[in-house]
Order: structure tokens, then sequence, then C-alpha cells
């Protein structure tokens, strides 16, 4: 009897672990485990990818550099004639990751903006959007819900994780509609087009370069990183790595902000405490203007920066005359996967990967990215690539 | 004579935290000696200023015998309102502080009354008191704070009095005179009612307390703590969507830390105030010590628990001690 009772309990546990093991892993997740690894940086590094990445940037990319949103890098082309559709007013669903940050927020307002235009154009129909707030589970019940409705002309994905969510996108494209992934992968090619810029090591490359180009040697550098275990940022970690590893560089260290700006003014003020900071390098520039007022605070000379298009680090970089770049990833690359959509449902060939340009902001152009976005709020981003749109200001102004 | 056993208690309650800050302080001295030269000093009271001012608020509510989850949305929340109220113009600081004020004391009193007549449990009111804030300011601002804080309205948080050698903080001097009110205050008949009412409602009530209304000016005076405490991180660090995150976690630990009992009845607004400066010095400490930013929350929340632990211990040794005797 007790052993009957035993096994029974055992194999309830087994079970659970079982069970458990089997849910999804949530974006922190992840980052709790490869915390200590992470640290290496090893975990995150593929050499093959760097190489690609860092060698993308200097390819010229197909298409009318006026509309960089329909560019991309070396497209391998696909037919989608079996996708083609007659009549217009298709109905384009879209399962949005979260709008939990300003990128995405901006770029979302980009996208409903164009969306709006091909609406007019009599292209798109009804436009259905789920938004999961960061949750897999609600985004896989979001697609599952498009795909079961069977409504849906075509289906634009921005996965909040890459593991978790590939099941989900390969039902979707077994379904037999379009698939439309963008920013965040999936680990399968089923989806119709992929489309992303560069990416993270093209991102933190341009930083760590610039910074190697405009310290003295022997100078100190202070990393400051928005938090673990996210592919996309991790990446961007792990080129500076590459390229701090073979400069001339003293890396104070590398700190976990969140993002918030006190946080960054904290750190930063205590690493200046503990003397000279030379230069700044950021995995995002959320926060970038607590940085700089540090230094300004702490009445040292202001850092050679690495922030990100978000203007308010723009206005601050161009209010102070400091040497700094704007590494950017590409807002602009919320307008395509609508556009792809049309493209699709019309049977044109579109890019199987579909590789967006991603060039910094420099020196030389960042009057003109000012300029351009002179009635835009301070988080806002400055490659968000609407100008043309007829919501433009507005929409972005007063969101 | 239990009055002063329990003046005792909760003095040995609070000991810990001395000693824990003291240690913290102790070590930062032995690996960086010059963090104590003054401006460096001044620049880590300017920063710990909003927790400690924070952390009196949280007291008055905690010692009632409540929760306040809602602090560091409303902190958030105060920030946001102030950029996109201000929106850069000097002349509207003052006008947009005294609505951020009356703002407070309103989320304070909507929590509170909740909590008083409905009879909501204060840790559900107050934590959907966050979730409605956060949304709120989410759906308002569409998830990027707009609009620009003044100087006059930063001046607070990040400037201060500049004498020959340092500058003294305006936060520094704003966070001593809540100090000293939070403790004056808690002097007065005021005060005693709300020890006793988190101490034991029932008794409270019977001999004639107003329990419901000193608790309900507990949590207006923790809206008005988070609204000071916003005017210093805002004018600290600027706007961003990320500001208040998570900070009523950080103020709940500071005044645990403190020794101040969660239930209520137990404890010192001096202590819970010290525990937000021993939280603010163990970071420090660990950005001195250079530990990896990836092992740092592990080892705050083994200090965090062994602190409460040690002073729980000293806490309840005399009682077994007590009830061991007449036996």
């Amino acid at each position: 009897m007790q052993t009957t009772r035993l096994a029974l309990a055992a194999a309830a546990a087994l079970g659970l672990l079982l069970a458990t093991g089997c849910t999804t892993d949530t974006p922190t997740e992840p980052a709790e485990e490869d915390a200590s690894t992470a640290e290496s940086g090893d975990e995150w590094f593929v050499q093959a990818e760097y190489d690609e990445q860092l060698a993308q940037r200097d390819i010229e990319p197909e298409g009318d550099p006026d509309t960089p949103w329909l560019q991309a890098i070396e497209p391998e082309w696909v037919d989608t004639s079996q996708f083609a559709r007659e009549g217009g007013d298709a109905t384009v669903c879209f399962s949005n990751a979260s709008v939990s940050n300003p990128w995405r927020v901006t770029g979302w307002i980009t996208m409903q903006e164009q969306v709006k235009v091909l609406q007019e154009a009599g292209e798109i129909g009804e436009f259905r959007t789920s938004d999961a707030g960061d949750d897999d589970d609600r985004q896989i019940s979001d697609i599952q819900a498009f795909v079961d409705s069977g409504e849906c002309d075509a289906l634009i994905i921005s996965p909040s994780t890459t593991a978790t969510l590939t099941p989900a996108v390969e039902t979707a494209c077994a379904s037999g509609i379009p698939v439309i992934v963008f920013d965040r992968g999936v680990n399968t090619d089923c989806a119709t087009t992929f489309i992303h810029p560069i990416g993270g090591y093209a991102y933190g490359a341009d930083a760590a370069e610039f910074l190697v180009d405009n310290l003295e040697p022997g100078s100190t550098v202070l990393a400051l990183r928005i938090l673990p275990g996210v592919d996309v940022l991790e990446h961007r970690w792990a080129a500076a790595q590459e390229i701090f590893g073979d400069a001339d560089l003293e890396i104070l260290g590398n700190e976990f902000t969140g993002g918030d700006a006190a946080e960054i003014k904290n750190i930063v003020t205590q690493y200046l405490q503990r003397g000279d900071v030379d230069g700044i390098w950021m995995d995002a520039g959320d926060g970038a203007v607590a940085a700089i007022e540090a230094f300004e605070d702490a009445g040292k000379p202001y850092p050679v920066m690495a922030g990100e298009d978000e203007l308010s680090f723009l206005r601050k970089w161009q209010e102070t005359g400091m040497t700094a770049i704007a590494p950017v990833y590409s807002n602009f690359q919320w307008r395509t996967p609508v556009l792809a959509a049309t493209m699709i449902l019309k049977g044109e060939q579109v890019p199987s990967e579909w590789v967006l340009p991603q060039e910094p902001i420099t020196e030389a152009d960042l009057d003109d990215y000012l300029e351009r976005n002179a009635d835009m709020p301070s988080l806002h981003y400055a490659k968000f690539g609407g100008e043309d749109l007829p919501g433009f200001p507005d929409a972005w102004r007063d969101r | 004579m239990t009055h002063v056993k329990r003046l005792g208690a909760a003095l040995q309650g609070a000991g810990t935290v001395f000693l824990l800050l003291a240690l913290v302080f102790a070590l930062i001295l032995a690996i960086n000696p010059g963090f104590f030269a003054a401006p460096s000093l001044m620049a880590f009271l300017k920063q710990a200023a909003p927790l400690v001012i924070l952390a009196a608020g949280q007291y008055f509510v905690i010692v009632s015998g409540n929760f306040d989850l809602s602090v560091g949305a409303l902190v958030g929340a105060q920030v946001v309102i102030a950029a996109r109220l201000i929106d850069g113009e000097e002349s509207r600081t003052v006008p947009v502080m005294l609505v951020m004020l009356a703002f407070g004391i309103g989320v304070g009193l909507i929590n509170g009354l909740i909590t008083t007549v409905l009879k909501v449990q204060s840790f559900i009111t107050t934590l959907g008191m966050l979730l409605v804030l956060y949304g709120a300011i989410r759906l308002w601002t569409g998830g990027a704070p707009t609009g620009a804080l003044s100087d006059a309205f930063r001046t607070p948080g990040r400037l201060g009095i500049q004498t020959p050698l340092f500058q003294i903080p305006w936060a520094l001097l704003i966070m001593i005179g809540v100090g000293a009110g939070a403790i004056a205050l808690m002097r007065t008949r005021f005060g005693r009612i709300l020890m006793a009412s988190g101490d034991n409602e029932l008794a409270a009530n019977r001999s004639g307390a107003r329990v419901d209304t000193v608790r309900t000016a507990a949590f207006v005076l923790s809206g008005v703590s988070a609204t000071i405490a916003g005017i210093l991180i805002g004018g600290f660090a600027g706007v961003s969507a990320q500001v208040g995150e998570g900070l009523e976690f950080t103020v709940i630990t500071a005044v645990v830390l403190g020794g101040v009992a969660l239930g209520g009845g137990r404890g010192t607004a001096l202590a819970a105030m010290a525990g937000a400066l021993a939280i603010e010095a163990l970071f420090t400490l660990f950005n001195q010590m250079a530990l990896p930013a990836t092992l740092r929350p592990a080892v705050q929340g083994v200090i965090i628990i062994a602190a409460v632990a040690y002073a729980a211990r000293r806490r309840i040794r005399p009682a077994l001690q007590s009830t061991a005797t007449p036996s």
C-alpha cells in the first residue's frame, strides 16, 4: 500500500515536472538561466553571423535610397504567385509582441499610418491586430485565434521571443496563408519573408568601433546595458566585446540599468567618483541623457559616447557638441511588413530574408535628422521613416 | 512595563539596520576611502533621498497594518504628468507641482477610503491602484512620455547650495525635513493611534480611536511622499518611460530592513529611513566592489533575508525565555 502510494506520488510529481518543463519560456527566464554564461559573451557570439553582419554594413542595398524601408541587402527573391489574390480589400492580421517601449510605440504608429494609406488605396480592407503585452502564451493564442478565424489573407508576426514562438509561426505557415515575420526572428524559415535590419552585431560594432577610433589608447570605457538574456541586446554587447578585445581600451565595467534614467545616472555618478570615464558604450539609447548629465553634475568633461537615434540623445548631442555616434536599429522596419503583405497578395516577388539597411547617425547628418524631427517628442526615434506619410507629423507628435 | 519591553524590542529590531549600515559603510571605506570625501558623499545622499522619503511614507502605511504597493507607479505617473503639463515652460513649474501634490493626495485618499470604508485588503487595493496608474499613464502617453521638465522643476533633485568645498543638495535638505517631520508626527496623538491600530485594531477601536481615519491619513501621507520623491527623481534624472518601476518593492524592503513589522504595530520611522539608506549603501558597495551586475540581485536578496532574520531572532529570543520561565 505504502509503495503504491509512493509510486503514485512520484508519478504525479514527475508529471508536474514535465508539465512545467513544457511551459513556455518568458523573456525573463532565459535571462536568469544565462546570467552566469552571458557574462563571458560566448553564449551569444556566433562568428559567422558576426562576420556576415559586419560585411552587410558595407553592401549597397538594392532599391531606392529615399525609401530605405523598401531596400534590401543581397535579397534572394521568392515567387509568391500562389498567394496572389483577386480584388483588393484584403484582411491583414498582425500579432504584435507588445508596445512596451518607446521604440515599439514609434514603430507601431508608423505601421498604422502606412496601413491607412494602403486602406485608402483599397489594397487592405480590414487590419486586425492583437497585442500580447510581452507574454509568449498570449501571443501563441493570438496567432492561433487569427489562424482559426480563417479570415486573415496575410498574417504579420512580431515575435516576443524566438524559441517559444517558433511552433506557433509554423502552425500559421501550415494554414496556407502568407506569413510575414519581422524584428525578432524565429527558428524556422517557413515564413514567406523575414524582415529585419542588419542586426545586433552590426549595432554593437558601430558603437564600439566609434569609441576605439575616437579615444586615445589606454582610455577608459563604461558599458551600460539594459538587461541580460535578450538576443538582440546580447549580440550588441558580444560584438562590442569582440572589438574592444582587440583595442587598447580599459573596460571599467558593464552594468545593467533596466533603461531607467535614475539608475543610469546613479551608476555613472559612482564610476565618476572612482575615477575618470572617457567613453560610454550603450546597448540602447534609453536614458543616454541621464548618463551625460552625470558628467555635467560631477563637473567632468563629456565622454565620447555611443547612444541611439532617440531624439533626447540627439538633441543633447547637438546642444553640447560632444563627440558621439547614434547607432540605429532601423525603426522604419515597421513600415515594411504591411507593404510586403500587399506585395505578396498581388503575387509580387519579395526577398525571403528581407535585410533592411541599418546606418548609424553621425556628426555629419545629425543636424539633418534633428531638423526633420523638429516637432517630435524626445522619446521618438529619428529614423522612423514616416515623414512622407499623410499623418505626419501629428500622428507621431500627439501620441 | 510591556510598553518598555516593546520599546526595547523595537529598538533591538531597529538596531540591526544601523549595524548593517555601519558594516556596509565600513566596507565601502575599506575599498574606496575617497567615497567619504564630501562631494561624493553628498552625491550619494542626493541619490538616496527619494528612497528615504518614500520609506517615510511607506512606514506610516505599514505601521498602521497596511501596504502601499502603488508608490512606484505613482512616482512614475507624477514624473510623466509633470513633463507633459510643464512641457518646458518655466512659469508652469509651481502650478504643476501643486497639481502633482493634489494628485498624490487624491491617490492616497482613494487607496485609504477603499481600504477602510470598502474593507478591501490594502494589498489588493494598492495593487489595483498600481495597475490603474500604470495603464492610465500608458493610455495617456501611448507608451512614450512626451514633453519636458523645466529647469526650475529639476533644481530640487539635481542642484544644491554651493559651498566653497562642495554642494549641499536640495534633496538632502528636503530629506532631512521630511524625516524630521515623520519622526515628529509619530510622537503626536496621531502617531500613537496609528501605531495602536497596527498593533491591535480591535483594542484601538474599542478604546475610541478613529482607526479608519488615521489609516486613511497614512495612505495620504504615502501619496504625498511619493509626490515629493517623484519631484526629486524627475529632477535628478529627467523623464523616462521606466521611471519608478519596481520602487514599491525596494521601499517595502527598506522599511522591513529597518525592523518595521509587516502587519504593523512595531518599528520606528527613523529606522525605516535608515533601512532605505542601507539599501542605497548596499547598491553603492556592490558598485565599488565591481560585483558582476548579474550577481547583484541574488547577493542583495541574501543580505536582506539574513538581516531581517537576524533582527527577528533578537526580537523573539526574550519572548521565548519569558514564556519558558513560568513553567
